[in-house]
Formats: C-alpha cells, sequence, structure tokens
C-alpha cells in the first residue's frame, strides 16, 4: 500500500486528512492488513456462506412511535421552515 | 451510611421493599461516591442533574406498593445507547451535543421498571478499542490500579460498577467489550445471544455482532438486569423469540481448546489461574473436555476483516448533514470531509479506512468473502463441538490489564479479543466471571475466566456462573 492508496480510500469514506495522519495511517493499515492477511492461508474449499436472510413482515396498520418532530429537527445544521437545508448538490 | 462495597441488586431490592433506606438515600450514596471518585476514574462523561427526581418517582411508586426487580436502582449506562432527550455522543467529537430522539427498546424496558439512570459512561469512540484509550474524552482508568487501562470498549460501565459508582450497567459487546473489561476490573460481563437484546437505539458498529450486555457484580444481578430487558423486538429485524433456539440440556461437560489456551500471546499467570478455575469445575463435578475447533486461531484475523467492513458502512451516515458536528465548506462535499476529517478519531478512521479497502472491488473477494466463509466454516465447528460439550471456557483476555498508552500498535490492542471475539462471529451467549487476581508491581490485577454456551443457552451460563461464585 502506497501514500496515494491512503488518498483514495479516505476520498472514498469523504475523510479529509493532513500530510501526518496519512502517513501514520499508512503504517496503520499496513500492520493491520498484514496480520489480516492471514485468512489467505485458510483452506474454504466450496464453503458458502449462508445468509440466512429473510424478509421481516409485519401488518400494514399503523403504529404509534415516540418520535419527537422538535428534536429532530432542533439538531438540523441548518434549517428553513421546518425543512432541512443542504448545499445544492447540482 | 449505606455500605455500597456490599452491597448488589438482590439484596439492595430487599432494603428498599423493607424501607431500610429509600432510592433517593441509596441514589445519594451514588451521587458522593461519584463526586468523590470520577474525576480520577473517568468512568462518567456526564452524570444527569435529575438523578434525585428519578429517585423520588422510584420512592413514590415503592410507596404505593409497586415493586419490579429494579425499581428504585441506579444504573450507568453506556454512552451509545438512547435514551430520549438526553446526551448521547459514542464518545465521539462527531456526535458531541447530539441529543437522542427516541428511547431505545432496552432503555424503555427500564423505564417500565422504574430504573434509576445515573449517567452516561465513557467508551472508546463508537464502541472500538479494547481500552477506552479510544474515547474522545479522556480514558477510563482502572480502579486497582490507576495507571492502566480499564479494558474496554465499555470500560466507563464496568469501572462504574466495579468502583461502586453504579449497582449495574449496561454495555455493548460486539468482540468482548463488555466481558474484556469485566475481567480487567472484576466484575461479571454478560454478553447474551445475538438478537436477544433489541439493538433498536444501539448505536450501531458491526450490525451482525453487536449485542447489548450486562454489567454486574454476580451472575444473579446480571441476570436480574438481563431478565429485564431482554425480548423480541418488532423494531429489530435481527431480534430472536424465545422459540427459536432449542433448549439445552445440561451434560455436565466443559469443553476447552487447549491448544488455543496454550498458545504463545497469552499471559503465563493467566495460563496457571485458568488452570486452577478448570480444577475447580471439576470439583464442581463437570467433565473437562479438550476440544479442537478448527480456524479458531484465524478468528480474531476475520474479525477485523467483516468487523471495520460492518463499521464502515454504518459510519457513513455521520456526515454533518442532518446532526452532530458540522463543519461548513465551499460545497456538500466538502462539508462532508471537514466535518468526518474533524469528528472521527484515529481508531474510527482506521476502522473506515479497513473498511473501505476489503470491501473494494479488488479485494472483496480475498478479503470480505473469504472472511465471510471462515465464519461459516467457524459456526458449523461450534455447533459439531456443542454437540459433545454443554459449554466452552477459556481466560477471557490473555493478559491483565495493560498501562495506559502502552501499546501503540493496534495489531497489539486488537490481539486482548483473541479469546472473545469468536462469540460474536457465531452470535453464541458468553460471560465473563472474576476469577482470581494476578499480582504485578506490588498491586493485585484482576483475571476472568470465559464461558461460551450454544445459542439460547443463557441459563447454562448464569447456572455455571453462580456455582463458580460460589468456590470463591
Amino acid at each position: 500500500m502506497e501514500i496515494k492508496d491512503v488518498e483514495s480510500l479516505a476520498d472514498l469514506a469523504r475523510i479529509e486528512l493532513t500530510e501526518e495522519e496519512k502517513r501514520g495511517l499508512l503504517s496503520d493499515m499496513d500492520s493491520i492488513l498484514g496480520y489480516v492477511k492471514q485468512i489467505e492461508e485458510v483452506k474454504v474449499e466450496d464453503t458458502k456462506p449462508e445468509y440466512k436472510v429473510y424478509n421481516v413482515w409485519r401488518e400494514d396498520v399503523a403504529e404509534p412511535r415516540e418520535f419527537s418532530k422538535e428534536l429532530i429537527t432542533g439538531q438540523f445544521p441548518d434549517s428553513q421552515d421546518g425543512f432541512l437545508k443542504v448545499k445544492k448538490i447540482l | 451510611m449505606i455500605d455500597l462495597t456490599t452491597l448488589t441488586i438482590a439484596r439492595a431490592r430487599k432494603k428498599l421493599d423493607a424501607k431500610e433506606f429509600s432510592a433517593v438515600e441509596l441514589t445519594q450514596a451514588y451521587l458522593d461516591e461519584i463526586k468523590k471518585k470520577n474525576k480520577e476514574l473517568n468512568a462518567y462523561l456526564e452524570v444527569y442533574d435529575d438523578v434525585l427526581d428519578q429517585a423520588k418517582k422510584a420512592d413514590e411508586l415503592i410507596a404505593s406498593g409497586e415493586s419490579h426487580p429494579l425499581l428504585g436502582i441506579p444504573l450507568a449506562i453506556k454512552d451509545v445507547i438512547l435514551i430520549k432527550g438526553r446526551k448521547v455522543s459514542a464518545a465521539s467529537k462527531i456526535l458531541e451535543n447530539y441529543v437522542a430522539s427516541y428511547d431505545a427498546t432496552v432503555i424503555s424496558k427500564l423505564k417500565k421498571q422504574g430504573v434509576i439512570f445515573l449517567g452516561r459512561t465513557n467508551t472508546d469512540e463508537f464502541a472500538m478499542g479494547g481500552s477506552t484509550e479510544n474515547s474522545a474524552y479522556g480514558v477510563t482508568k482502572n480502579p486497582y490500579d490507576t495507571r492502566r487501562v480499564a479494558g474496554g470498549s465499555s470500560g466507563g460501565s464496568v469501572v462504574a460498577v466495579a468502583a461502586n459508582l453504579a449497582l449495574g450497567a449496561l454495555g455493548s459487546d460486539t468482540g468482548g467489550s463488555v466481558r474484556e473489561p469485566a475481567a480487567f476490573c472484576g466484575i461479571v460481563g454478560f454478553k447474551p445471544t445475538y438478537g436477544r437484546m433489541s439493538r433498536h437505539g444501539l448505536i450501531a458498529m458491526g450490525s451482525s455482532l453487536d449485542c447489548i450486555g450486562q454489567i454486574a457484580k454476580t451472575t444473579e444481578d446480571a441476570k436480574i438486569i438481563y431478565d429485564a430487558i431482554n425480548g423480541y423486538d418488532v423494531l429489530d429485524s435481527t431480534s430472536i423469540k424465545d422459540t427459536t433456539y432449542p433448549k439445552a440440556s445440561l451434560k455436565k461437560v466443559i469443553g476447552v481448546p487447549w491448544d488455543l489456551v496454550n498458545g504463545e500471546g497469552v499471559n503465563s499467570e493467566v495460563k496457571e489461574n485458568f488452570k486452577e478455575s478448570i480444577k475447580k469445575l471439576e470439583t464442581l463435578g463437570f467433565k473437562i473436555k479438550d476440544i479442537h475447533i478448527q480456524n479458531l486461531d484465524t478468528a480474531l484475523a476475520t474479525y477485523y476483516i467483516i468487523m471495520p467492513a460492518e463499521s464502515s458502512t454504518n459510519l457513513a451516515r455521520f456526515d454533518g448533514v442532518r446532526y452532530g458536528l458540522h463543519k461548513d465548506g465551499k460545497n456538500l462535499l466538502e462539508d462532508y470531509k471537514l466535518t468526518k476529517g474533524a469528528g472521527f478519531g484515529k481508531e474510527v478512521r482506521r476502522r473506515i479506512l479497513i473498511g473501505a479497502y476489503v470491501l473494494s472491488a479488488g479485494y472483496y473477494d480475498a478479503y470480505y468473502g473469504k472472511a465471510q466463509a471462515v465464519r461459516e466454516i467457524l459456526k458449523k465447528e461450534f455447533a459439531k463441538a456443542f454437540a459433545d460439550v454443554d459449554m466452552i471456557a477459556t481466560p477471557t483476555a490473555p493478559f491483565v490489564a495493560w498501562k495506559i498508552g502502552e501499546k501503540s500498535d493496534p495489531v497489539s490492542v486488537y490481539l486482548a479479543d483473541i479469546f472473545t471475539i469468536t462469540a460474536n462471529m457465531v452470535g453464541v451467549p458468553a460471560v465473563s466471571i472474576p476469577s482470581g487476581f494476578s499480582k504485578v508491581e506490588g498491586k493485585d490485577l484482576p483475571l476472568g475466566i470465559q464461558f461460551m454456551a450454544p445459542h439460547g443457552g443463557e441459563n447454562l451460563l448464569f447456572e455455571v456462573g453462580k456455582k463458580f461464585e460460589e468456590m470463591r
């Protein structure tokens, strides 16, 4: 792994890093990936992960939930007329 | 004066019902202790300002003849579990001023019993770590030796109970975060079967691994908290029912993976103490069986692929748009980058980047895909092992609590999870029970023994825990 790999991962993860932080993360990543690499040696043959995925349904009836609109909207960094306001994206 | 050192939830219940002391008096005793000790130990990030009001209400209920196992009992809550209208920060700067807009399911269950919430406790940021050294609000210190870590990530909750700053506590356990600190601080840490506790209102780390855990002085107390908060919840799609797993019958056989216990990296005093514990179990009438679990030694490496992958996905939501920290940039993308850069600490960034890496197109099969297959093998191996044994015993941690700042390489901290992570990977319940002390530099440092039971086998753990405690 090289600095540019850390930069591209940080870019994907939307994290701003300083040069020093990048260097620190590079050596940490090398050490962690060096450790987890040992699973390359494990023989899994044709073991397929059995995802026990199933849908969790409920009847289509309204159930009261205790949400506080004021608590939610009060934490918006920016808002207008009770709506969350964000910078334009186009 | 109430003697908090010998007080348990079970005893306090009797005394509260017999009016030997009131909930207000009990709560005041804890507030006094917190005032004396919390500055040094840093167990609580916040002590709520309405604690005595909560206690008054509990007293009124007691006076009216109501009784619940946890009515008027002061508990501490890890700073990753939502209580409506109160701050919850996950010990992170990115959620520094976040106020929960609803109650976690476990919290509403505790409220129904009339629990007193003392405050929120310190943890590694987003529960990522084994020492609380990764908290954005300072490390929690071990009450047995304040130069040492308390363990983590539920270090604050554990220290609150161990140092008599709360009667019991809730933590969360993704890879050992309740059990390891409990072992380091000489108390009981319980992690139920995956899905037994609703995760609704628990700030997510690794969603296929996360479990809310009970922290208490005794197994009996842990069970009282467990009984109050477990159960199916429609708000958690991975929640299980009582009928999900078959009831296990006791064969009185305990399996020990000696090859892992005797492996290098496990401290010799830990091994000695564990062997003594095994002798005690034999005196209790348990047969000990040497078991070999294929790939147990690579479980930790597998965990450190799956967990960061899930964490990095879960933490993507903290972007400064709807709540929490917001740093303003020139455009939306810059807002994201600046907010996450300023809000996330070192370990959290590491895990986000590792997660992004193992999930990226070129590496997905080699890391994440492979790790899922290894996890599957582990599950099968455990099922095979539990055909012959009731429980599997190991030390809880391979060494005692380390000195604050001593471990600078992240992998050396990860190794503390070697015995605990498998229970999360497989989804089985596990408990850490105090098993004695190791004298290090003139201080007695606690050690723990861990028991794992098959899915749904919590009753076996409560049973063996109680018997083991009676032998002490």
